[in-house]
């Protein structure tokens, strides 16, 4: 479990904003590839390894999306500011303020805001424009500013991670780097079923990796490994509290993608309560995930998702309990082992086709 | 008929617990197709071989209905929406869960505005005494749908979940009339239409039709100060030109047209401004599936009470047997 | 058939999405003096394929739709006047006192008709005008008009294509017919140098209706590297300047996530040494064209999308440069002969 924490940590501090992937690609290529049969790179840059089973276990994919939202620099002004659009969601207020690194080189960047000082009373009152902001990388004008980047660049957070608190850790991109670190630990164990790593690209501008990853693998079952929302924080009524960080993984009965498949579902619960794991269920039907996508390919896939609590996601300071990340990959690890062969791959009918 | 609609309505199905809709439709359907299958999404694919095109018939399983989020200290429960549900038909209406626990639905009285009322300021009662007490009956997660009955009248049927059970009773009707045709028929049962056409997108591709219907109810333009619309119930099944989701296929739409006159059935068409339906999803599949649909006229979709003529659902079902012939 | 003329003819064709058989023949009539093979799938795909002269060819697909924004009837009155609905992305504010072409048994023609200012009432007078709330009239009472028209029959707009000051056009479908014209211009260039690869050049359908045609034709077609063809926004005033750009300056050539990074710079640096004008598109997102389709069709097809920058999108006086659809006929033409392979 340290070394997936380890690696964690590491695949954090890389870049790899929807599109640019390659250094989290690179990093997983180097931890995985003695422990699987095969791998390969697609066309759209996801990395999809293959370990064969032991046994004669459904073809079982896991997910995990390598990619981070950020921000794509779009116009170099004449005072040597950058624009930028972002990639992803992020919020205009999480962006005021923060340290940035753009492109290959990471040039590093801040965003400035307007001082409180020199805002007009209507100012104080609302709320961050997205078009206001700018990229400043200390340029003296745009002359200067081309020579370190270009439009087309992206740029990512600046921020290392940090553990604190009682078994927290801070991080960027916790969503999904965590989903990343459970699927590199994963890969090392044998199971019955074979397995079908896939690190997916360009989840967070919709859910794009996914979809060719589906159609190249055609697998029966998947599970998706994901940070997903968490605003335990005092104030949130209660039943509006997706997760609680620190309360273990989190099982999505149903987002706007997906309705999570039942026997995989109860699968999961049973083994956990099995195993002393603790879980919860999420409890808001809101975002969608690679799930989603998965089910549709080709004639349908039972799926399911293992998803780690991440309080403040798609922001520089994500937080997650380390507890949580390690009771993900043991259920996780759990799941694949006691995987029953024997497990329908059709929905809840007890049986394929029937001659009548 | 009205037997095989009456079965339908009362049995349970929202979004992703199709099973028992399916398990029922197996039922009536044994013995008069010659092959059933179902898929890893959950869809009932009953298909009656021949040495024809490959036509699909698609209607989808699924209603709408609520999935409980959180069960609170007192026993209320708080729920999200399971395909389209407007937080005013909902108001004041019954529940029901699988189990048979039935609840009702109200809200917190101190929203201010009534127009502002959200579905996360409403919750269900479900008569508990407390947490543990509700947590006996029902589990975050757990679904329910509209408690109401089925009941013909002048005609007419008034029920629940006519979006889509009346368009499985049509499938299941021209199955069990066993209509000749060289063709090979697809009789799909989808899943989870309601929530984004998901069933109907993998039941296409394991089939690859060559053509498709889908068998779905739409809205009318024929109640006091409605929108326009040019569809009125009892005067005919709507061939579908266009929803939300497909522009018919010109020779899908022309070919229903045609059945349609040559056997002297009423049609009328539908031109959906909002909404869509499986075929949406069925003719972008693989390298693309021409697809159409023929429509059941029903009023107040996405309701605890809406209502269709049972003239038009006879009607279709002529209009789809000659369709498929 | 010079530039200005092929423009010409192609933003005058009728091709409401969803009934694109209208001009289907006429665009496979336009492909095939230039290619080996041209066919029309069943959804109206028009595909022209022209054949590599490599050992070992790739394959290349090229699309640009051909589908326009239109109208359908909905309803047709006792008084003879006829409801409609969109079909795309067509902007209610901008229809009042059009021409238009109602498809019914004949061509009809019809205008759609508006209130005088005289009768609008002072209270109404900022407010937008619903699309339910206006009338198509052919001039014809409710009888005759049933006879000739058909509930479901499309409509599409008036308005013949003019060339106007530097070599500048308007028309009803500059998107995207002028991006039709650019698959043409590649076809002309293409026969002029030589190409290793297998080129399918597809002008698609229902793309104003969510990428439908693209989503069908890329499934049976396997490339190597897919070209999307489509219009963006021309530099207008009061438009933001890193999303609308400028005529006569070239193709915008899109970076970002979906987009292969390999392949548009390395189409960049042709741009540069062949001095073929071009401009930069950052898009954050997948673009919302047919590249969000191509980079994720089967395996995925590594993917670049050239944008002819149009003012006024979705008006029926949609406005480009016939330079810009030269420059990016060639510049596409080179990419695909003379583009390194892996």
């Amino acid at each position: 479990m340290k070394a997936a924490l380890d690696n964690l940590k590491k695949l954090t501090a890389l870049d790899g904003v929807s599109g640019e992937e390659k250094p989290v690609r690179d990093y997983i290529v180097s931890k995985i590839k003695d422990y699987v049969d095969d791998y390969y790179v697609d066309n759209l840059g996801n990395l999809i390894t293959y370990k064969k089973g032991t046994g004669n276990g459904p073809k079982v994919m896991l997910d995990a999306h390598m990619d981070e939202v950020g921000l794509l620099i779009t116009l170099i002004n004449q005072d040597g500011l950058l624009k930028f659009r972002t990639i992803g969601g992020i919020e205009a207020r999480v962006l005021a303020g923060k340290r940035v690194r753009i492109g290959k080189d990471q040039v590093p960047g801040v965003i400035g805001f307007k001082p409180l000082h020199l805002q007009s009373s209507k100012e104080r009152e609302g709320t961050v424009d997205k078009k206001q902001l700018t990229i400043d990388i200390g340029a003296k004008d745009k002359e200067q500013a081309e020579k370190m980047v270009e439009i087309g660049d992206l740029a990512a957070f600046d921020y290392e991670p940090v553990e604190f608190g009682d078994n927290k850790l801070m991080a960027k991109a916790l969503d999904n780097r965590v989903g990343c670190a459970a699927l590199i630990e994963l890969l090392k164990h044998k199971y019955e079923s074979d397995i079908y790593g896939c690190f997916t690209v360009q989840e967070e501008i919709g859910l794009k990796g996914a979809k060719t990853s589906t159609f190249q693998v055609e697998p029966d079952i998947a599970f998706v490994l994901e940070g997903t929302t968490c605003y335990d924080v005092p104030d949130t009524k209660e039943y509006g509290i997706s997760t609680v960080c620190g309360d273990g993984p989190a099982l999505t009965i149903m987002d706007r993608s997906v309705i999570a498949d039942k026997d995989l579902l109860k699968h999961i619960t049973e083994t956990a309560k099995l195993n002393g794991i603790p879980y919860q269920f999420k409890k808001t039907i809101s975002g969608g995930t690679n799930a989603g996508r998965i089910q549709a390919g080709g004639t349908g896939v039972k799926v399911a998702i293992i998803a780690l609590p991440c309080r403040y996601i798609h922001s520089p300071v994500s937080v997650m309990d380390i507890n949580d990340f390690e009771n993900m990959i043991k259920l996780a690890k759990k799941v694949l082992e006691t995987l029953p062969t024997s497990i329908t791959l059709y929905r809840e009918q007890g049986g394929g086709k029937v001659n009548v | 008929m009205f037997n095989i609609i009456n079965k339908l309505t009362h049995t349970f199905g929202p979004s992703g617990n199709e099973k028992k809709i399916a398990d029922l439709i197996r039922d009536m359907l044994k013995g008069k197709v010659d092959e059933i299958k179902t898929d890893a999404l959950g869809n009932l694919i009953c298909i009656k071989k021949g040495s024809g095109k490959k036509i699909m018939l698609a209607a989808h399983m699924d209603e709408i209905g609520i999935i409980v989020s959180y069960i609170d200290e007192k026993g209320f429960l708080r729920f999200s929406n399971v395909g389209g549900i407007n937080p005013f038909v909902i108001l004041g209406q019954r529940v029901v869960f699988e189990n048979g626990t039935v609840g009702v639905v109200w809200y917190e009285e101190n929203i201010g505005d009534i127009k502002s009322i959200k579905l996360e300021k409403m919750y269900i009662d479900i008569a508990a005494k407390s947490q543990a007490d509700a947590e006996r009956l029902v589990s975050v997660g757990d679904m329910a749908v509209f408690e109401s009955g089925t009941i013909l009248q002048n005609g007419r049927i008034i029920s629940k979940s006519m979006d889509d059970r009346i368009g499985c009773a049509i499938l299941v009707q021209i199955a069990l009339n066993q209509p000749r045709t060289e063709n090979e028929i697809y009789y799909v049962f989808t899943a989870q239409e309601e929530v984004g056409l998901r069933g109907a997108r993998t039941a296409a591709y394991g089939i690859m039709p060559d053509m498709a219907l889908a068998v779905d109810v739409t809205t009318t333009g024929d109640t006091p100060e409605c929108k326009p619309m040019s569809v009125r119930i009892g005067d005919g099944p709507a061939i579908k030109i266009k929803d939300r989701s497909v522009i018919a296929h010109p020779q899908i739409k022309d070919r229903l047209i045609k059945c349609a006159e040559e056997h002297n059935i009423p049609h009328q068409f539908e031109i959906l401004v909002q909404g869509g339906t499986d075929a949406g999803s069925i003719h972008t599949t693989a390298g693309g599936i021409p697809s159409g649909g023929v429509a059941i006229p029903t009023r107040n979709v996405h309701n605890s009470a809406e209502i269709v003529d049972m003239k038009d659902v006879e009607n279709a079902v002529k209009l789809i047997e000659a369709f498929i012939r | 058939m010079e530039c200005v003329e092929l423009l010409k003819k192609l933003s005058n064709m009728r091709a409401v999405s969803g009934r694109e058989n209208m001009a289907a023949g006429e665009i496979a009539e336009l492909f095939r003096q230039y290619c080996d093979d041209v066919s029309i799938d069943a959804f109206y795909n028009v595909i022209g394929f022209k054949k590599g002269q490599g050992e070992k060819p790739g394959n290349v697909l090229v699309t640009a739709h051909y589908d326009e924004i239109g109208l359908i009837v909905t309803g047709i009155e006792d008084s003879g006047f006829l409801r409609f609905t969109a079909v795309g992305g067509v902007d209610a504010k901008v229809i009042g006192a059009m021409e238009v072409t109602v498809h019914g048994k004949e061509d009809l023609f019809g205008v759609i008709g508006v209130k005088p200012p005289h009768l609008i009432p002072p209270e109404d007078k900022n407010k937008g005008i619903k699309m339910e709330d206006m009338r198509i009239d052919i001039g014809y009472d409710g009888e005759k008009a049933r006879e000739l028209v058909s509930i479901g029959d499309m409509v599409s707009f008036n308005s013949p294509a003019r060339e106007l000051l530097n070599n500048r056009m308007a028309g009803k479908s500059m998107d995207n017919r002028s991006g039709v014209a650019v698959l043409i211009e590649i076809l002309k260039e293409l026969q002029k140098i030589k190409h290793d690869d297998n080129v399918y050049i597809v002008a698609t359908v229902q793309e104003e209706l969510g990428l439908i045609g693209a989503i069908c034709a890329t499934y049976n077609i396997k490339a190597d590297l897919g070209i999307v063809i489509d219009v963006c926004h021309g530099d207008m005033p009061d438009a933001p300047s890193d999303e609308a750009f400028p005529l006569d300056k070239g193709a915008a050539v899109a970076i970002g996530p979906i987009i292969s990074r390999k392949h548009a710079r390395e189409c960049i640096k042709l741009a540069k040494e062949e001095n073929i004008s071009y401009q930069i598109d950052p898009e954050a997102g997948d673009t919302g064209t047919e590249a969000a389709v191509l980079a994720v069709a089967r395996e995925g097809i590594p993917v670049i999308l050239l944008s002819i920058p149009s003012k006024y999108m979705h008006t029926t006086v949609e406005m480009i440069s016939v330079s810009d659809v030269v420059a990016t006929g060639r510049l596409a033409a080179r990419y695909i002969a003379g583009r390194s392979k892996e």
